[in-house]
């Protein structure tokens, strides 16, 4: 249930824009990367290319290779909608369908991916997706009500259940405590910790120790100045890339003299 | 997110100069300009509704003394009037080909109304969907003698050959029996016509409304594998469908009034019918009107002003079924 991301000299581009210069890193499954840098700097436009999320937006577009397990995921015979149903993807801001109830939430991804499923396997489909989710005992009575009246904490737990509902390989949460306030942090955090033992993270965070608390390896991305393209500065275990990073750059960032 | 509390109103908090700001009994501080705005506001506001009364208060007072007539009295002073017919068993089928008409255009106009916006907001290139949403609006501007006109010269012959082989074979489909109308003068040519002029309304409103979709709610379906239809029958339809209601509602408002078009095209009857193709069988209301009002007078006049408040009825009963369908499933539409 878990698979590796092997990115080669991968360039971005938002028309003739190249937003990320030459990214190569490695992911390892069971394990959580997160991605830090300044605003711009490119770290969620390449979280984005890991899903196929990033051509989305009219006129994107990507080069080099991102090979999850060695099948190149910009292949010429790979549908952008296959790669997005095997790495999910946890938004900025909780995002659950406003119109569907909270059991139709974490069913919405199934019901695209093979359309009919029993209703006790959905049952026990939707209970496993919100147990894993840490939201089974909140929201258990009342999952006929909207997902929308739940709170921003327990909205995002929400969309993360659907995610893992239709059993991604790789998990991609693009700052996904932004929005939410120091008790759902850490609710989330909790929940990213468990979720490494069954699939491949990868997080992008503004908050240096989300970054240090909650993952295994860090990459490092930075910006030359504005209308310059991001790029990996340095990838490594966390431990050394908050203790004793091999770049200035890196030091100055994680020890909060910019950024 | 909290909104932080506005301090407790009992004690008001010290203005400049140590003077104590006295706070207004309705609470807010507005003056000046702020305050006139807010009477202008509320006069339109309140226009509204004095024209709205003022409007049902001449329905009702002068089509009274047609209600309150014996059928005699208004087979005497009304121009083809059967005997022995209460003024609601005469009114009705009017109302009947009203309401036909105009729920046989809707029903045309809504899935191509939506069609052509899902067209405009999700599906063309930005540069085809710029023209095309300007050609629909074009759509709206033009007058409806002029759709009246083509449709009586235009729509009509090219439909008949249609509405002739439906009437051969589909027979057994009860809107499709009876004799067809050999000039295409049918409620069917009105629908088609009144469908393409509630068209425009439609598709502009319900484009407006696709196009509000959050991103938010898109990018989710996306991720999680939607196609790019599935992601609109997921996150876009859902979002819109209190909007979809509404724009059809205002067809339908405008398909209910449509005067020229109506009158220029079917050839009018005042039965119950439900055979679509065949001419001389229906009427509206509005073209109704239209086509008695200039020849008559007395007890006549007050006759057709009673059928425009049966009309003036209908819409209003429309416009708040379509309000109940939209507030009924509010905790899901999104707003909160």
């Amino acid at each position: 249930m878990s698979k590796r991301i092997d990115a080669k000299d991968v360039n971005i581009y938002y028309g003739d824009f190249r937003a990320v210069e030459s990214v190569s890193m490695t992911i390892e499954p069971r394990s959580v990367t997160a991605f830090i840098g300044p605003s711009g700097c490119g770290k969620t436009t390449f979280l984005r290319t890991l899903n196929r999320m990033h051509e989305v937006v009219p006129g994107a577009h990507v080069e080099g290779k991102v090979e999850l397990e060695g099948v190149d995921l910009y292949g010429p015979d790979v549908d952008p909608v296959a790669v997005r149903r095997t790495i999910g993807m946890v938004f900025q801001r909780p995002n659950p369908f406003p119109t569907m109830s909270i059991r139709d939430n974490v069913l919405a991804g199934v019901k695209l991916n093979n359309r009919r499923i029993s209703k006790s396997d959905a049952d026990e489909l939707v209970e496993s997706s919100l147990r894993g989710a840490n939201l089974w005992s909140e929201v258990k009575d009342r999952l006929d009500k909207p997902g929308s009246g739940l709170s921003g904490g327990q909205q995002q737990r929400l969309c993360i259940a659907r995610t893992i509902a239709v059993r991604p390989e790789v998990v991609l949460m693009d700052e996904p405590c932004s929005a939410l306030d120091p008790i759902s942090t850490l609710a989330i955090e909790d929940l990213i910790q468990e979720l490494k033992k069954d699939y491949t993270i990868v997080i992008v965070t503004h908050n240096m120790q989300q970054a240090a608390r909650v993952s295994d390896r860090t990459a490092f991305f930075n910006i030359a100045g504005t209308g310059k393209p991001g790029k990996l500065i340095e990838m490594d275990d966390t431990a050394t890339i908050f203790s004793s990073p091999r770049e200035k750059d890196t030091e100055d960032y994680v020890s909060g003299r910019f950024g | 997110m909290t909104i932080t509390d506005s301090p407790p109103s009992g004690e008001a908090p010290p203005g400049p100069r140590g003077r104590v700001v006295r706070r207004r009994a309705s609470g807010d501080t507005e003056r000046g300009f702020s305050r006139i705005f807010r009477w202008i506001a509320t006069g339109a506001g309140a226009l509204i509704l004095a024209v709205l009364a003022a409007v049902a208060l001449f329905l009702i007072a002068r089509g009274w003394p047609a209600i309150t007539a014996t059928p005699a009295e208004l087979a005497d002073s009304v121009p083809r009037y059967p005997d022995d017919t209460s003024l609601v068993a005469y009114v009705g089928p009017l109302v009947f080909g009203t309401l036909l008409a105009a729920v046989l255009a809707l029903l045309l106009a809504t899935p191509v109304g939506m069609g052509i916006a899902l067209f405009i907001s999700h599906y063309a290139p930005r540069r085809l969907a710029q023209g095309l949403g300007y050609l629909v609006d074009l759509l709206a501007a033009i007058p409806s003698v002029i759709y009246g006109l083509w449709g009586f010269l235009v729509l009509a012959p090219v439909l008949k050959p249609v509405w002739f082989w439906l009437g051969e074979n589909a027979s057994w489909f009860p809107l499709f029996a009876g004799k067809v109308s050999a000039t295409g003068k049918s409620i069917a040519t009105v629908a088609v016509v009144l469908a393409v002029m509630v068209l425009p309304i439609i598709t502009a409103v319900s484009r407006e409304v696709f196009l509000q979709t959050p991103k938010l709610h898109e990018e989710a379906a996306l991720a999680l594998g939607a196609t790019r239809w599935e992601m609109v029958r997921t996150a876009v339809l859902p979002f819109g469908r209190s909007g979809v209601i509404s724009a059809a509602m205002l067809g339908l408002g405008r398909a209910l009034g449509e005067t020229m078009a109506v009158l220029m095209i079917l050839s009018p009857g005042f039965t119950y019918s439900l055979h679509l193709l065949e001419a001389g069988n229906h009427q509206t209301i509005a073209a109704y009107i239209a086509n008695d009002f200039p020849e008559a007078s007395g007890l006549a006049v007050n006759t057709l002003i009673a059928t425009g408040l049966a009309l003036f009825v209908i819409t209003l009963a429309v416009n708040m079924l379509a309000r109940w369908i939209v507030a009924r499933r509010k905790e899901f539409s999104g707003a909160n």
